[in-house]
């Protein structure tokens, strides 16, 4: 009964997606998919998100979901030994690097697609299109490694794949999380619908991450008014000062 | 209690922040130091952007560095004549130093030139405030009483012209002296991103001759003033001044900066200098030793902004 009333209401949110997303509601009769909010919002207090993904599809496959952040310009430095100090003295230019990069699956993505594939649609940390912006060097593999390594300590590019699971054999969602220090931008969702090693169907859904209320108000007040910022900043601080010191004078 | 900051877009546990706030604040009150040679490098590490670290700590600092001068202005430890005359170097100074900038980051060494320049200054000042803290406080307990010596050695410094009185430093000095050193802290403040206090208080003490009693106040005095312009300079060109990191930096900084200045007063000269001395040196082993040490992790990464 309950079973019967969930994927009621999976189909129900998955008509509304189909009504108020035309746009990204282009799939392939084979797989349909949309999530509980298209929309992260961060507020003051923002600790982190989950959303929802759910979706259909017409036959017993496997699913793939690839989470990519706005791209970003990064500069990967590295440091040798000269003259005994450690100082950077290598570094290689990417351009166009996902700011975040996150997978959910039914299964671990080798035991679904094979690599060719997933070369084809950069489904895999390894097989993401991270290149130099003019660099031809032996060292990029070694640079572009590190990139990846780093964004991974940094929470960016988590390590682990969310697990995604089906109700019966058509009905499957997914908990997307998305952790406090997340960049801001248009996020593109990608789900892919597996079958025999193939991918059957793709369907690209936008999700934004923004700030909005206070924190929003306060960064958008800190670019269109630079001066008077800095001013309100610099006064801040030296009330403060002068009132801490009034008030201690007290005790 | 997590709370995201607009500017570095990212969440903080308040607690934490407010609590490196106190630390910082307690030195700034007791040493006279602003403290950004510790806070900018820590605020790094919890994962702020280093733009975003360097400038809202320099708001930090006025608030401090405020309190810390209102509190020595009670005791009539401030030599305003004294401070302007810094801030007038000051002020050339840091003008000449965010050129230097620039031009060593064309070069791109500009890491590279900070790390040396934190390490020479730290250690240099560090072993000079050690040993002569120590020597004072064994010379102190051999004559217990008589410690009345000469204000302060002369020595060629004298000899420079444009002398000028400073009443309430009882010194008859130079008026190139402050000047210059105002001016060399300068340089150093645009380049290491620092209030300077931690230079500029052994300069104030050793060349200078000033009492140390009031060498805290002044340079707290100066450092403001400096700081206040460095943070609107930052705010209207690069806008990396995140107001709401800096709220909680300063409630918890005020905080400490009473409670220094006040643990400031019971301590006696040489043992402040001592203290502060060991804390010099250790920041700065610390970075000789990331420099000769191999470091953990060989690559960094540099977000250079959206394509």
């Amino acid at each position: 009964m309950l079973r019967a009333f969930m994927i009621f209401n999976i189909c129900g949110f998955m008509l509304l997606g189909i009504i108020f997303h035309p746009r990204h509601s282009y799939a392939q009769d084979g797989l349909i998919a949309d999530m509980s909010d298209h929309l992260i919002a961060i507020t003051t207090g923002f600790t982190g998100a989950n959303v929802l993904l759910f979706g259909a599809v017409d036959e017993d496959s496997s699913i793939v979901v690839t989470i990519r952040g706005p791209e970003q310009n990064i500069l990967v430095r590295r440091k040798s030994r000269v003259a005994g100090l450690w100082i950077n003295d290598k570094e290689i230019a990417f351009s166009r690097v996902p700011s975040f990069y996150a997978l959910a699956t039914t299964a671990p993505l080798e035991n679904l697609v094979p690599d060719s594939l997933r070369e084809r649609h950069q489904l895999g940390l390894d097989k993401l299109g991270i290149f130099p912006e003019n660099e031809i060097s032996p060292e990029v593999p070694i640079f572009r490694e590190a990139l990846v390594h780093l964004q991974q300590q940094r929470g960016r590019y988590p390590t682990a794949s969310a697990q995604i699971t089906f109700l019966g054999n058509r009905l499957f969602r997914v908990n997307l999380h998305f952790s406090a220090n997340l960049p801001t931008g248009q996020y593109l969702i990608e789900v892919f619908q597996i079958k025999d090693g193939e991918v059957k169907n793709a369907q690209t859904t936008p999700l934004i991450v923004s700030q909005v209320g206070t924190s929003a108000e306060i960064q958008r007040f800190a670019y269109r008014h630079s001066a008077l910022y800095g001013l309100i900043a610099v006064a801040m601080a030296v009330i403060a000062g002068v009132l801490g010191a009034l008030i201690f004078r007290k005790v | 209690m997590y709370m995201y900051l607009p500017i570095a877009e990212m969440s903080v546990n308040i607690w934490l922040i407010l609590g490196l706030g106190v630390a910082v604040g307690l030195l700034s009150g007791m040493f006279g130091v602003g403290g950004g040679f510790l806070l900018t490098p820590l605020l790094m590490l919890f994962g702020v952007p280093p733009a975003v670290a360097v400038s809202t700590g320099t708001s930090q600092i006025i608030a401090a560095s405020m309190s810390g001068v209102m509190a020595h202005w009670r005791r009539g430890n401030v030599d305003v004549k004294m401070a302007l005359f810094l801030l007038a170097g000051g002020l050339g100074g840091s003008w000449f130093g965010v050129w230097l900038f620039s031009f060593l980051r064309s070069i791109g060494q500009i890491d590279l030139i900070i790390a040396l320049t934190y390490v020479i200054f730290l250690g240099t000042l560090g072993s000079l405030m050690l040993m002569e803290s120590i020597r004072t406080i064994a010379r102190e307990r051999r004559v217990k009483g008589s410690s009345r010596t000469r204000l302060h050695q002369h020595n060629w410094l004298h000899g420079l012209p444009l002398k000028t009185r400073f009443r309430r430093s009882k010194l008859y000095i130079s008026a190139l002296l402050p000047i210059s050193i105002g001016m060399v802290v300068g340089v150093l403040t645009a380049i290491m991103g620092i209030g300077g206090g931690f230079i500029m208080v052994p300069a104030m003490i050793y060349l200078l001759g000033m009492p140390t009693s009031l060498v805290v106040g002044t340079s707290l005095l100066q450092i403001a003033f400096v700081t206040a312009n460095v943070t609107f300079l930052q705010a209207y060109t690069s806008q990396t001044v995140d107001i709401v990191l800096g709220i909680i930096l300063i409630v918890g900084g005020v905080v400490g900066a009473q409670f220094g200045s006040r643990v400031g007063a019971m301590l006696q000269g040489a043992q402040l200098r001592g203290l502060l001395a060991a804390l010099v040196l250790i920041v700065g082993s610390k970075l000789a030793f990331d420099l000769v040490i191999q470091p953990s992790e060989l690559f960094s990464l540099v977000i250079m902004g959206r394509p």
